[in-house]
């Protein structure tokens, strides 16, 4: 069976900087897979480049979507046939309204997949479905996307557009961070409700606490670019007694 | 003759004399009337047509960019008129009283003059310089420079265009459309001279737009001149949207009084070359003025919009907000100059202006002045010229949006800004869908 992401021996450079060194990486449809790592290791970067954010160059490897590869694919293809990256730090759109921007999005991907678009009221009734669950309020969609949000609400926004798409690669790049205690359960939920056996997570985190929640099946951690221990979601507990010192030397 | 006319040299310069010469006894006006037509060609013909090395005409050197003078257009023919009874249909939504002048002509059978609010009244310029109405030459002399050159051509061949008068108090509820439209096979020039007085405590709302055929390299030189009472409010909207290979030199005096509201807006979309210009003076206190514009510019057109508002009171507040998004190797010019007088203390006024560059090619020119003898004032400008923001596309573009729809969304936000201070919501849909037409023609 045809992996659904395989990652194989990547290497990217931004500003002639090389971030990643050699990663290999393989999800499968319906797997979740944690990420943990120090600070600047390339975990966003990797995100970054499975999104297919201009400005890396990629020296070697080879990235394989449903047996496709990815580097093919504008950003914009990769998203209509079901990469999403939650974004570690989604940006602000002036003058975009957010309600404006997600219909864009879903019919985009639509109509390049040659689905039907879906009509404005029939995409009002779902998006203010999903913000509820999401504790959204439904006040926020007519704002410009993600301008003067908090932290928190720019994070639930990002599963809201993540729960409205579909995608069939999620890529959460700590979409845990800057969520409150109560926050993180909603959220959670929400990205627990996409747990599909068509569907594959990858989770970047910082912490264990949230792989309580989204329970994974691999994780993974990343340093200096490549990924140095892959285990079970014990290892995520492990890390959390022992830090990454026993890493710094493959960093090195 | 005059010595001054040694200046003369272009092919244009001298052609516009031939025609002045030629056409002087058969423009409309009474002896004032003519005596101020003469006066405003000599000082024309002083200076001829205004050049790079006059600073209010630094980026824009008609004499260079005015290859000829086009004759002077004759009354419309029916073909003319039924071009201009089907022009402007995207903007028919306004629920507007629609006022058509063609070729430079008012055309009453064209425009709507039934049921007149009280107080409104609405006629032909032409119908008031034969009874020698001193239209042409009424206290400009304070509001721009004396020899400006395009009011002075204004001046000298103006043959006809709209007087509107509100009386003091009423209300217009519904809005004036003047539809400014060009038609037929030859190219010609257009001189049109607009006056609207609104007494005081009057509102009105009136929209400007010009529109011509596509290949046609015809001149349009449109005058607008406003008087704005005490506590009266005026929503004016100008739309360029003349054909491609078209020139527009338009001139907006206002003179505005106390405790008035003034909103003037301008969309510069069509056109070859447009210079816009505006000369706005704040006469009485405590009044509020919002100026801005958009502009849409693609190919080779070049587009200027020259504002000059005076603080001539105390108290006043101005806003002048205005963006360009100039594609592939268009240009767009911005100058605006704040003049606060000595006695007009309390003057709050800031002038922006954004330039949105979609090619390498394009180019903006911006100049800001501030020209202030008040000392109790709050005053400020700023300029910015920038590109789409990469990251904001990438942004979209990781959702599924497609780069050119993306970028479409971006623009459309970066104008939308401006277009959304526009009060009539009709008329902020119509800019919208033009502004969205015109994302849709890019390549
Ligand atoms: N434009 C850039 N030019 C040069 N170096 C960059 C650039 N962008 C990122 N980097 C570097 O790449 C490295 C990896 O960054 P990345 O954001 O992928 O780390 P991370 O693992 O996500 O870290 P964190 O846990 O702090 O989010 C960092 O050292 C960062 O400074
Ligand atoms: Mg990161």
């Amino acid at each position: 069976m045809t992996a659904l992401l395989e990652i194989r021996d990547l290497r990217a450079e931004i500003g002639g900087r090389k971030i990643l060194n050699g990663l290999d990486l393989t999800v499968n449809k319906g797997e979740i897979h944690a990420i943990m790592g120090p600070n600047g290791a390339g975990k966003s970067t990797l995100s970054y480049v499975l999104a297919g954010k201009p400005g890396y160059e990629i020296t070697g490897g080879q990235v394989l979507f449903n047996g496709e590869d990815l580097f093919e694919m504008s950003p914009d293809e990769r998203a209509a046939k079901g990469v999403f990256l939650a974004f570690q730090y989604p940006l602000e759109i002036p003058g975009v309204a957010t309600l404006t921007f997600l219909r864009a999005a879903l019919n985009a991907q639509r109509k390049k997949r040659g689905e039907e678009e879906l009509s404005s009221p029939d995409l009002l009734k779902r998006v203010r479905e999903l913000a509820k669950k999401l504790g959204i309020d439904p006040e926020m969609l007519r704002r410009p996307l993600n301008v003067g949000f908090s932290g928190g609400e720019k994070k639930r926004n990002e599963t809201l557009q993540m729960a409205l798409l579909e995608p069939r690669l999620c890529v959460l790049d700590e979409t845990d961070s800057g969520l409150d205690i109560d926050a993180l359960k909603v959220v959670a939920n929400g990205v627990n409700q996409l747990r599909s056996a068509e569907r594959g997570m990858i989770v970047i985190t910082h912490y264990q606490r949230l792989l309580d929640y989204i329970v994974p099946d691999v994780v993974h951690v990343l340093a200096a670019g490549r990924i140095v221990e892959t285990g079970g979601k014990d290892l995520a507990l492990q890390l959390e007694a022992t830090g990454y010192a026993q890493y710094q030397n493959e960093a090195a | 003759m005059n010595a001054g006319i040694a200046a003369i040299k272009t092919e244009a310069e001298t052609g516009l004399a031939d025609t002045y010469t030629a056409a002087r006894h058969d423009l409309p006006g009474g002896p004032a009337v003519a005596a101020a037509r003469a006066e405003a060609f000599n000082i024309f013909a002083l200076g001829g047509l205004p050049h790079r090395r006059l600073e209010a005409w630094k980026y824009t050197d008609l004499r260079r960019l005015m290859k000829d003078a086009k004759p002077l257009a004759g009354a419309p023919d029916t073909a003319a008129l039924a071009v201009a009874e089907q022009a402007g249909q995207w903007l028919c939504d306004l629920g507007a009283r629609r006022i058509v002048v063609v070729n430079g002509t008012f055309a009453p059978a064209l425009s709507d003059l039934a049921d007149l609010e009280e107080g409104l009244t609405i006629r032909a310029l032409a119908q008031a310089l034969v009874a020698d109405e001193p239209l042409l030459s009424a206290d400009l002399g304070t509001l721009l420079p004396y020899n400006e050159p395009a009011l002075a051509l204004n001046t000298a061949f103006a043959g006809d265009g709209v007087v509107i008068e509100v009386a003091a108090g009423a209300e217009v509820k519904r809005p004036i459309h003047l539809l400014f439209v060009t038609a037929g096979e030859t190219a010609a020039a257009i001189f049109t001279r607009s006056v609207a007085v609104i007494g005081a405590g009057a509102s009105v709302s009136l929209i400007e737009s010009h529109e011509g055929p596509e290949g046609s390299d015809y001149q349009v030189n449109a005058a607008l001149q406003v008087q704005l009472g005490d506590e009266a409010r005026l929503d004016h909207v100008k739309i360029v949207r003349e054909g491609g290979a078209a020139l527009h030199v338009g001139t907006l005096l206002a003179d505005i009084g106390a405790r008035a509201r003034f909103n003037a807006f301008g969309f510069i979309v069509g056109g070859s070359v447009v210079r816009n210009q505006m000369f706005v003076r704040l006469a009485g206190a405590d009044t509020v003025a919002e100026i801005s514009g958009v502009s849409l510019l693609a190919g080779r057109q070049h587009a200027d919009t020259t504002l000059s508002i005076e603080h001539a009171a105390p108290g006043s507040q101005s806003r002048e907000t205005f963006k360009a998004v100039v594609d592939e190797a268009a240009h767009a010019v911005f100058q605006g100059k704040i003049a606060v007088r000595q006695q007009a203390q309390k003057t709050d006024a800031r002038m922006m202006s954004r330039a949105l560059l979609l090619s390498a090619e394009a180019e903006v020119f911006s100049k800001p002045e501030l020209e202030i003898f008040a000392d109790d004032v709050q005053c400020g400008h700023g300029a910015t010229t920038g590109t789409l923001d990469d990251q904001l596309k990438f942004y979209l573009m990781a959702r599924g949006i497609p780069a050119k729809e993306a970028e479409a969304l971006l623009i459309q936000a970066f104008v939308g800004e401006v277009i959304d201070t526009i009060a009539q919501e009709s008329l902020r849909d119509a800019l919208s869908a033009a502004t969205l037409a015109w994302l849709g023609e890019r390549g």
